[in-house]
């Protein structure tokens, strides 16, 4: 299956052996040191996760999103497990249709035998924190089927910023054994723009007749789209708005990209055609790519993944979410990028840069509640404020007497390397 | 560790099961809900018993607020009681029926699991009272 094979050139072995669990002696071949332990029932609960237990896996993402004490260890072993599956982030503005689509998406992998993993975020009010969380009310296709994961997070504002808990439970999703995990998120904000990145693939839903939006998405969401759909293409404007975003794709490849674009079609190899697409959904627009037959990639005018560059161009396609027309291009779209992913050796680098954002973040995060306490121990914030304002101090003065014992620290155990980030 | 919070939040599931389409009440409950504090996800109307299960199972939340405003609550809300203990998820779902339900039916339902039933004119602060303290405990 095309999900399986994102497998970024690590062990085959790794992840999915059935003998291999949590708690067993037998790790993976390289087996590495482990910081963070297992608490209490959490052995238990990931080897249940692992065992295909629904109420495992959604006891495990709750952990995750609560940051319940000891749920680093679980996602600690998580990553053991994880890899596999084919990460794609739907992102676009409210009312866009990212629900809708999430959701014929899902029944199309279904469709053609793959497992599917959604995780939609929702803002929450920043006032009491409480959300309502309504993405779910689009999820219409997959009715009782428990092998799409729909799972349904709120914003909320936390430390270690969301983007960590969706990525974690993306990562859950994935030791699950899900061949594909959706992330949905309204293309509004930075954290969103941070959620979306932690995905393989990013579609960026556009509406049509948003010429001023289209102009809007330069911002920042033009930078982490890989396929641009635009949605609800039945209504007027569709192809002004398509016009528009290639023009836009165009320009952003700049004057060097796409010179010797070959357009072959070499490099998407492993089109899996197995008939269940295709013909079915017709192209909404049928000079865009991949009209038909998922194998061949006439697609000639944007589908890149050719042999002779290392840039993607990105794709775009117009979908009409509510009747399904072009999902299944667009399906054909996110399997073409994977395909270039892995055939460039980019999927490396887009997994090295987001383990590095992870990395980068919980650091920061951990570093910075340990200046959370020392400032309590200094007497709490407003105290320190007072001083400043009664001219008894500086705010750097304090700032150096709250974080130098901290530093020395860090230097007397690392030895006197810098110290990432904890001069923030 | 530092990352790790010590408050947790709440979270519920608000559905609509059956046929009846009156969701004025489940949308008032929702938004009660939000504005104290709470995660609600919302069904959306005329779901099944099963994608009701489905729901509360992959969202594990704490509460489950049926609203059953048609008279199949005695059809309904076995249904998904049963649903929920095959995924291992009874125990510890604080299950509610909202909606007009006879005396004895209130009875039978609190029998198979259900926790309270809220009949109309229910105080909103009630309802959200009731949910604060009933909230199952979890390790």
């Amino acid at each position: 299956m095309n999900g399986r094979d994102t497998n970024d050139g690590r062990d085959p072995n790794d992840g999915r052996d059935p003998n291999e669990r949590a708690d067993s002696t037998r790790e993976r071949p390289a087996s590495r040191e482990r910081a963070v332990e297992l608490r209490g029932r959490d052995a238990e609960l990931i080897e249940e996760l692992l065992a295909g237990s629904h109420r495992a896996l959604a006891r495990v993402i709750t952990k995750i999103e609560e940051r319940t004490p000891g749920y680093r260890g679980l996602v600690s072993r998580l990553y053991d497990h994880a890899g596999d599956a084919a990460v794609i982030g739907v992102t676009g503005a409210p009312g866009a249709g990212k629900s809708t689509l999430v959701d014929k998406l899902a029944s199309a992998y279904r469709e053609r035998g793959d497992t599917v993993g959604v995780v939609a975020v929702d803002p929450s009010s920043p006032y009491t924190g409480g959300a309502v969380l309504g993405d779910r009310i689009r999820m219409a296709s997959n009715v009782g089927d428990m092998d799409v994961f729909f799972r349904s997070m709120s914003a909320r504002g936390r430390l270690g910023g969301l983007s960590t808990a969706t990525a974690d439970a993306v990562t859950a999703l994935d030791a699950f054994g899900k061949d594909v995990v959706l992330i949905e998120t309204v293309g509004a904000g930075q954290s969103e723009v941070d959620v979306v990145r932690t995905a393989d693939t990013v579609a960026v839903l556009v509406q049509p007749g948003s010429g001023d939006d289209v102009q809007t998405l330069k911002a920042g969401i033009l930078e982490i789209g890989d396929v641009f759909v635009v949605n609800k293409a039945d209504m007027d404007g569709a192809e002004r708005t398509l016009a528009e975003l290639e023009e836009m794709v165009h320009r952003r490849e700049g004057p060097t990209a796409g010179l010797d674009a070959g357009h072959h079609g070499v490099g998407i190899p492993n089109h899996p055609n197995d008939g269940s697409e295709d013909g079915g959904s017709d192209a909404a627009r049928d000079d865009a790519s991949g009209g038909d037959a998922a194998g061949d990639d006439v697609s000639g005018d944007d589908a890149s993944g050719d042999d002779t560059g290392d840039a993607w161009t990105p794709e775009v396609l117009a979908t009409v979410a509510k009747t399904g027309e072009g999902v299944g291009e667009l399906i054909d779209a996110f399997d073409a990028h994977g395909g270039f992913l892995r055939e460039s050796g980019e999927l490396t680098r887009t997994r090295r840069q987001r383990y590095a954002e992870e990395i980068r973040t919980l650091v920061r995060a951990d570093v910075g509640a340990l200046a959370t306490d020392a400032i309590e121990r200094h007497g709490g914030i407003e105290a320190l404020a007072d001083r400043v304002r009664r001219k008894e101090a500086d705010p750097y003065g304090l700032a150096t007497e709250i974080v130098d014992p901290i530093a020395a620290c860090v230097e007397e155990r690392d030895g006197p390397s810098e110290p990432d980030g904890s001069v923030e | 560790m530092s990352v790790e919070g010590e408050e947790r939040t709440v979270r519920c599931l608000v559905a609509k099961v059956g046929l009846d389409g009156h969701d004025r009440g489940a949308h008032v409950i929702a938004r009660a809900f939000r504005d104290a504090g709470f995660e609600v996800v919302y069904s959306g109307l005329h779901r099944a018993p099963e994608e009701i299960v489905q729901a509360a199972v992959q969202e594990d939340v704490d509460v489950l607020g049926i609203s059953i405003l048609s008279g199949a609550h005695n059809t309904l809300v076995p249904k998904v009681i049963a649903g929920l203990k095959e995924y291992d998820a009874f125990e510890d779902t604080l299950i509610l029926v909202g909606g007009i339900v006879p005396d004895d039916d209130v009875a039978e339902l609190k029998e198979l699991g259900v926790a309270e039933v809220f009949g109309p004119g229910t105080p909103m602060a009630e309802t959200v009272e009731f949910v604060r303290n009933n909230v199952p405990e979890r390790e």
